[in-house]
């Protein structure tokens, strides 16, 4: 495909637990095209998290990669020796995660932790790092002279975040994962984030991947969006698209769910709860869920099809080579 | 209600807790350790309990006829330089060792607990006092101080007992306080207050209670410690004296026949050697059964 | 709170806290015994006699006074003369103190060295053959009683094998070296005597095996259990993330995070290094501070006692205090 960055091909992650193994991504496909912003939402334990983690394959023991390809400009990365995937991680694929405080090493003064990835690009020493240190620090609203010499526990959430940004943006990557860099920040800092994070990736022009399970946020900032649910995608398409016109019956659960400001009526939620993951629904995840299951969604796995240009949905209500 | 609807009721009420309970159970029988510890423990109580009736020679009989023996199918551990049956000895020992974990632990666990909660609870002058006290115990060396009071109060099973417990109870107080400490602050204890009850009330019927788990898992955890320190004692001789079979002490006598008549000291220790480590591998199994990462 | 400030407020506790100790030990010394000199002499010594002990040991003043006296010599230095030597407790301290203090390092040097080592490899290698290999190597050296591995170790290398030396720092043959510090191992290669040096060594190495065992087990055990903590954080994530090579991650981002409860736990050991120095001093008999409070008290020679019992505390509360300090320079979230 032209102008695609990163695609998933059938990509299938198992973790051996004591309790069993855990299905957690089951042949997720979906492709991320130069410059664009792909969003991924999904309820808590859908697979979202494991699938920007599967990318920077950072899935280690007990959780492995049973299938699947990861092409990331032309390169498997699944089968990508791990020296090279250290000269990918941190400067071509950069990711932020959900807690800031909690990411950066306590015992580091922030601006080291900074300058420890600039260095390692510019192949010199930290000392020598210390303008390019004070440029990123500005580049995220910080001001290097009262923030480089402190440690994280003497940051704020807000601020730890966007200490993460600049790391993560000051090796200038080709594709930025931000896992959920906003849920664990007030939702002041979390509007100063997005803003932030919106600057910087229209000036440089860097692909996108952003996961939340804020439909609000994810409407702002992406350009096209995947719903997934517990470990498949269910439904693909651009934000205007998915919003105006929702399929998978999960998507139009998620989308009721939204409280609107002036109704009144009683919030609806989606019955039932979130599957176990070691004993998954057989056939469609969502069937035991669905107010339109039908006799097949039971047995039968729906394949992921293109129903209106640009429109994906895995649902055996659409499409069916059936019917 | 009639009685079977009086037992339901009584065991709907207490489900959580027995649901706890299965999963602590569950837990604990997939630690291979703690499973292993416990076994030893519990053989060691019966033999401590139940060996004396059993074994074929009384310990503190001496046959000069059969001194300095090695281990034979008379003698299984062979015989010290009185013609004492090593092995009898051994398993009398246990008891011994029964009788001073398990009164050192009431003793030392007790005196800690209700010096903690009091602490813990009243805070202020109290507390610093309480905390100053503490530091000034565990600035010496465990064995050392407990050397000392046992020299002082002259070589005995009772002595050795007192000076132990005199050493031990800082830790439990620290426990206690830092848990009663945390119990105060609880919303429910400001309810309790605010309907009327007594300090003693308090602290007797809501806060202590909350305290005796984090000290019996550590009671637990030093009962090793409790029989390594009181062989020591032994061996130096400022513990329990010979004739008494106290394992330490048996170690003792056989120094000086170690090269000839190696199994006077070695089976004893092997004896301590193997209950420490039961208790080792209980205690470190409880640990990791209590660690809330791990309860899953 | 600022460094400096920290280690104030610690040092003054900890003088304080000394305090405490006089009393504790002068308590135990003068007040648990019902009659201090009766078990000194034997039960039928004759009364004068019993009467000239007490003066001379200043028992027959009032309890307080007697305190009084004791901290006023202690801050002076003076810490009374030991009756089975005659000689001031002080100096017999300074005689026996080095030797326990060559034997401690030595341990401690072995144990830390050892113990950090497997607990790193067991953490990384987790469940492989190196980690239950240590496990079980770690159980074993807190269940067993130092004094009976010592003695099974010296009736297997010396009696049995006879590779190692017996009892004792030296060898009868071997002409020890002027005293310096005290000891041997030290004062042999300032002199350049190589013969000292070899045979003190070889006199050592068991004994501070024994020593270290347990504190190598102690060790190990922490520093896997540490670093597997570690391991987990959010942060050696984000250091992964960023494309650190994993050796990097291992010995930049987590050892130091992993090390930090390493350092009390190795200000925890060298307390049991202490008491275990008592019982390895005893079996292998080595003139150290352990072996003479030991005798002290089986003699029950109360200066030596109070005076030994002291100096013990006092190295202990100095060996934590700096413990607390390191931690202090180590985490910067500890100088609260």
């Amino acid at each position: 495909m032209n102008g695609a960055l990163l695609t998933v091909k059938n990509l299938k992650v198992v973790f051996h637990t004591y309790r069993g193994t855990v299905h957690a991504l089951d042949h997720v496909n979906f492709t991320v095209l130069k410059n664009e912003r792909f969003g991924i939402i999904g309820e808590t334990g859908c697979g979202k998290s494991v699938t920007s983690l599967a990318i920077m394959r950072l899935i280690e023991q007990p959780g492995e990669i049973v299938e699947g390809e990861i092409i990331f400009d032309g390169k498997d990365l699944v089968k990508t020796q791990e020296n090279t995937l250290n000269t990918i991680r941190g400067r071509e694929i950069s990711m932020i995660f959900q807690e800031p405080l909690s990411s950066l090493n306590p015992v580091m003064k922030v601006g080291f932790q900074i300058g420890e990835s600039i260095a390692r690009i510019k192949n010199t020493s930290i000392k020598a790092c210390k303008n390019d240190i004070a440029e990123v620090l500005r580049a995220v609203d910080l001001d290097p002279d009262r923030v480089a010499n402190l440690y994280p526990h003497e940051l704020s959430g807000g601020m730890a975040q966007r200490i993460m940004i600049a790391m993560a943006l000051s090796s200038k990557p080709k594709l930025l994962i931000a896992d959920e860099p906003t849920s664990a920040l007030d939702v002041t800092i979390q509007a100063q984030i997005m803003n932030l994070l919106d600057d910087l990736v229209s000036k440089m022009n860097n692909t996108v991947i952003l996961i939340t399970h804020d439909l609000g946020v994810a409407a702002q900032f992406c350009d096209k969006i995947m719903i997934m649910y517990a470990g498949t995608a269910v439904e693909q398409a651009k934000t205007e698209e998915l919003f105006a016109n929702p399929l998978h019956p999960y998507t139009k659960g998620l989308l009721k769910a939204i409280p609107r400001v002036g109704n009144r009526d009683r919030l609806t939620g989606i019955p039932g709860s979130v599957p176990d993951l070691v004993n998954p629904p057989s056939g469609c995840r969502f069937h035991p869920r669905c107010p339109n299951a039908m006799k097949i969604c039971s047995s039968q796995k729906p394949a992921l099809m293109e129903i209106n240009p640009g429109h994906l949905v895995a649902c055996h209500l659409y499409g069916d080579e059936n019917g | 209600m009639t009685l079977t609807e009086k037992i339901s009721d009584f065991i709907e009420k207490r489900k959580p807790i027995l649901e706890d309970w299965k999963h602590t159970f569950f837990l604990w029988k997939r630690t291979k350790l703690a499973i292993i510890g416990t076994v030893i423990v519990i053989v060691f109580v019966l033999v401590a309990i139940i060996g004396p009736f059993l074994i074929p020679y009384d310990p503190l009989s001496q046959n000069m006829s059969e001194r300095l023996q090695p281990p034979s199918l008379r003698h299984f551990f062979g015989t010290d330089q009185f013609g004492r049956d090593i092995f009898s000895r051994v398993i009398s020992g246990a008891m011994i060792e029964v009788e001073i974990i398990i009164i050192v632990s009431i003793i030392s666990g007790g005196i800690g607990l209700i010096l903690g909660v009091i602490a813990g609870y009243f805070g202020g002058a109290i507390d610093e006092i309480l905390m100053r006290a503490t530091d000034m115990f565990l600035a010496f060396p465990s064995l050392i101080l407990a050397m000392a009071f046992a020299a002082m109060l002259g070589p005995s099973l009772i002595n050795t007992i007192i000076a132990i417990s005199l050493v031990g109870w800082t830790v439990f107080a620290r426990l206690a306080r830092a848990e009663a400490m945390k119990v105060k602050t609880q919303p429910y204890i400001e309810a309790i207050k605010a309907l009327g009850a007594s300090k003693t009330r308090i602290i007797s019927i809501h806060v202590t209670p909350m305290c005796v788990s984090p000290v019996l898992v550590q009671l637990t955890l030093r009962m090793g410690t409790v029989i390594l320190t009181a062989a020591s004692l032994g061996f130096l001789g400022l513990g329990v004296r010979p004739p008494l079979p106290e394992w330490g002490a048996m170690v003792s006598d056989g120094r000086s026949f170690l090269l000839d008549q190696w199994w006077i000291s070695t089976f004893p220790g092997i004896a301590i050697a193997i209950v420490v480590l039961g208790f080792n591998l209980l205690g470190d199994g409880l640990r990791d059964i209590m660690d809330p990462r791990l309860r899953r | 709170m600022k460094l400096g400030s920290y280690i104030l407020k610690r040092s003054l506790l900890m003088l304080l806290v000394m305090f405490g100790v006089l009393a504790i030990v002068f308590a135990i010394v003068h007040v648990i015994p019902a009659d201090p000199v009766g078990a000194l002499l034997g039960g039928n010594a004759p009364p004068d006699v019993v009467e000239r002990m007490k003066e001379q040991l200043g028992l027959n003043k009032p309890l307080f006074d007697q305190f009084v006296n004791y901290v006023w010599g202690v801050v002076h230095g003076n810490l009374g003369n030991s009756i089975q030597s005659g000689r001031p407790v002080i100096r017999d301290i300074e005689e026996y103190f080095p030797v326990t203090l060559q034997l401690s390092i030595a341990s401690i040097i072995i144990s830390i060295f050892f113990g950090i080592f497997l607990g790193i490899f067991s953490a990384i290698y987790r469940n492989r053959w190196i980690d239950h290999f240590s496990r079980i190597f770690s159980i074993l050296g807190v269940s067993m009683p130092v004094f009976w591995t010592g003695l099974i170790l010296l009736l297997i290398f010396y009696y049995i094998l006879g590779w190692l030396p017996g009892t004792g720092q030296l060898s009868l043959f071997i002409i020890p070296p002027e005293k310096i510090t005290g000891m041997i191992l030290v004062d042999s290669l300032l002199e350049g005597n190589w013969e000292a040096f070899w045979d003190g060594l070889r006199h050592l190495i068991l004994p501070a095996a024994v020593l270290g065992y347990a504190a190598t087990a102690s060790i190990a055990r922490i520093t896997r259990a540490s670093m597997l903590d570690v391991l987990n954080q959010d942060y050696i994530r984000t250091a992964r993330a960023k494309g650190m090579p994993k050796r990097i991650v291992i010995y930049r981002h987590a050892l130091k995070n992993a090390l930090i409860p390493v350092i009390t736990i190795i200000g925890l050991t060298f307390g049991g290094l202490l008491e275990g120095a008592v019982l390895t001093e005893t079996v292998f008999g080595l003139p150290g501070l352990g072996r003479y409070i030991v005798n002290a008290l089986l003699v029950l020679d109360y200066p030596a006692i109070m005076g030994g019992t002291l100096f013990i505390a006092l190295v202990y509360s100095l060996v934590n205090l700096s413990v607390d300090l390191i931690y202090a320079v180590l985490d910067p979230r500890m100088r609260v």
